[in-house]
């Protein structure tokens, strides 16, 4: 339960941890709020020659409104967007999720890049990002790249970043505040990872879904919740079996969808 | 071994130790600092046994390095209070039985600490929620809400 030893960089600039994480490859692991990679150095599962922690780099430390769209830096912690009223006015999505994510303690460090970068099958943001159509930026030895989020997420654990390269600022084009929208999802236990989650958008002809937890990656699907069970691949585990989970699909995109609805003006 | 030394603020003092850069802050604490009262129940992020303050914000000890700490300030459970002039957390849990075995106290009264900061008339739904992070596995929770209360009521009388 102790990591294995690796060689730890606290660069201040991003140009350094780039040249940083280039240096070493594959061999190497970005470091922001460490919410999910310490416990996977803790258990060993991951076993990296050197860690580049991003916590001395200040400007990466950031989010804010630009027009419509939600730009998050890379140090921007989930409790910073949990505070900040005018983010949780502007976007119900966003202020339904963000208090879902683990617990208390966890989003005073956790980070939202840290999230999608991590691209866990059942995590908050990566469904948001779907949703939004959101577009993340890496920065890498070949320069700056705008990935959208369709492309991103690859596979379960998985994206489509280079080795070296560094997701720095995280881009979710918000719909208009006339429209609704909404997440919903269903865990266990509080703060627990879901079992599924759906989030909608409704604004006039533009109704979307995205779901979580069912496949390896999160997927825009149609916005029907009579399609939603056969639009998912869940797996049989020892939480649930897929039969449920593919009803979960539709009960979830069901709420998500109503909630939305109800909230457009 | 590649050591580093890291210099922070632990409970008001500033303290300095050398240690490899791959030890957790919940070590760092336990160990050189000599500071035990930080428990490590799951060592994942999980139990919220380790709980501390991290520059006033609730954090998980097992979860970020001693290193990442240099420069910032941490408050353990011995910089809330002592046997002899306890915090009125420390006084509301032994006085509604808020703990049995002890193990996941330390952790829920740094919880409870920043929560009764934030909150300062708890909301037990609330409080449920913002201590949902820690896990007891004795008490069964109510008599935990029922200290968190009190002690609510000891800071404010």
């Amino acid at each position: 339960m102790k990591p294995a030893p690796f060689e730890y960089h606290a660069p201040t600039e991003v140009a350094e941890a780039v040249r940083l994480l280039a240096s070493y490859g594959e061999d190497a692991r970005p470091l922001a709020g460490g919410q999910s990679l310490v416990p996977l150095l803790n258990l060993r599962l991951a076993r990296p020659k050197a860690i580049v922690d991003l916590n001395r780099i200040e400007s990466l430390a950031y989010h804010r409104l630009e027009g419509d769209v939600l730009v998050v830096g890379a140090l921007c912690r989930q409790r910073d967007l949990e505070r900040d009223r005018s983010v949780l006015e502007r976007c119900a999505a966003v202020a339904d999720a963000v208090p879902l994510i683990g617990h208390l303690g966890i989003r005073n460090r956790g980070t939202v890049v840290g999230s999608l970068a991590h691209a866990d099958p059942a995590a908050e943001w990566p469904v948001l990002a779907m949703l939004f159509d959101a577009i993340l930026v890496a920065v890498g030895p070949g320069g700056r790249r705008e990935i959208p989020a369709a492309r991103f997420f690859q596979g379960a654990f998985s994206t489509a970043l280079d080795p070296g390269e560094l997701l720095v600022e995280a881009r979710f084009p918000l719909p208009p505040p006339s429209a609704g929208t909404a997440f919903v999802e269903v865990a266990r236990r509080h703060g627990d990872f879901a079992l599924g989650a759906a989030a909608a958008v409704v604004d006039g002809d533009d109704v979307r879904l995205a779901l979580g937890g069912f496949d390896s990656v999160p997927l825009r699907v149609a916005p029907d919740p009579d399609a939603a069970p056969a639009a998912v691949h869940p797996v049989d585990d020892i939480h649930a079996p897929a039969a449920y989970r593919r009803k979960l699909a539709g009960a979830l995109a069901k709420r998500a969808l109503d909630l939305a609805r109800e909230r457009a003006r | 071994m590649n050591e580093v030394e890291v210099t922070l603020q632990v409970n008001g003092e500033q303290r300095s130790a050398r240690c490899e850069p791959r030890v957790t802050l919940a070590d760092f604490l336990r160990g050189p600092l000599g500071l035990t009262g930080t428990h490590l129940g799951c060592e994942h992020g999980v139990c919220g046994a380790c709980t501390v303050l991290i520059d006033g914000a609730s954090a998980r000890s097992c979860l970020t390095l001693a290193v990442q700490a240099a420069g910032h300030e941490v408050t353990t459970i011995e910089g809330l209070g002592t046997p002899e002039n306890p915090h009125p957390l420390m006084r509301a849990f032994s006085e509604m039985h808020g703990l049995q075995c002890g193990f996941c106290t330390p952790g829920f009264i740094v919880s409870a600490y920043e929560y009764l900061r934030d909150n300062p008339r708890p909301d037990r739904e609330a409080m449920r929620r913002d201590l949902s992070g820690n896990i007891c596995r004795c008490t069964g929770y109510v008599k935990i809400f029922a200290a968190v209360e009190r002690a609510a009521e000891l800071m404010s009388g």
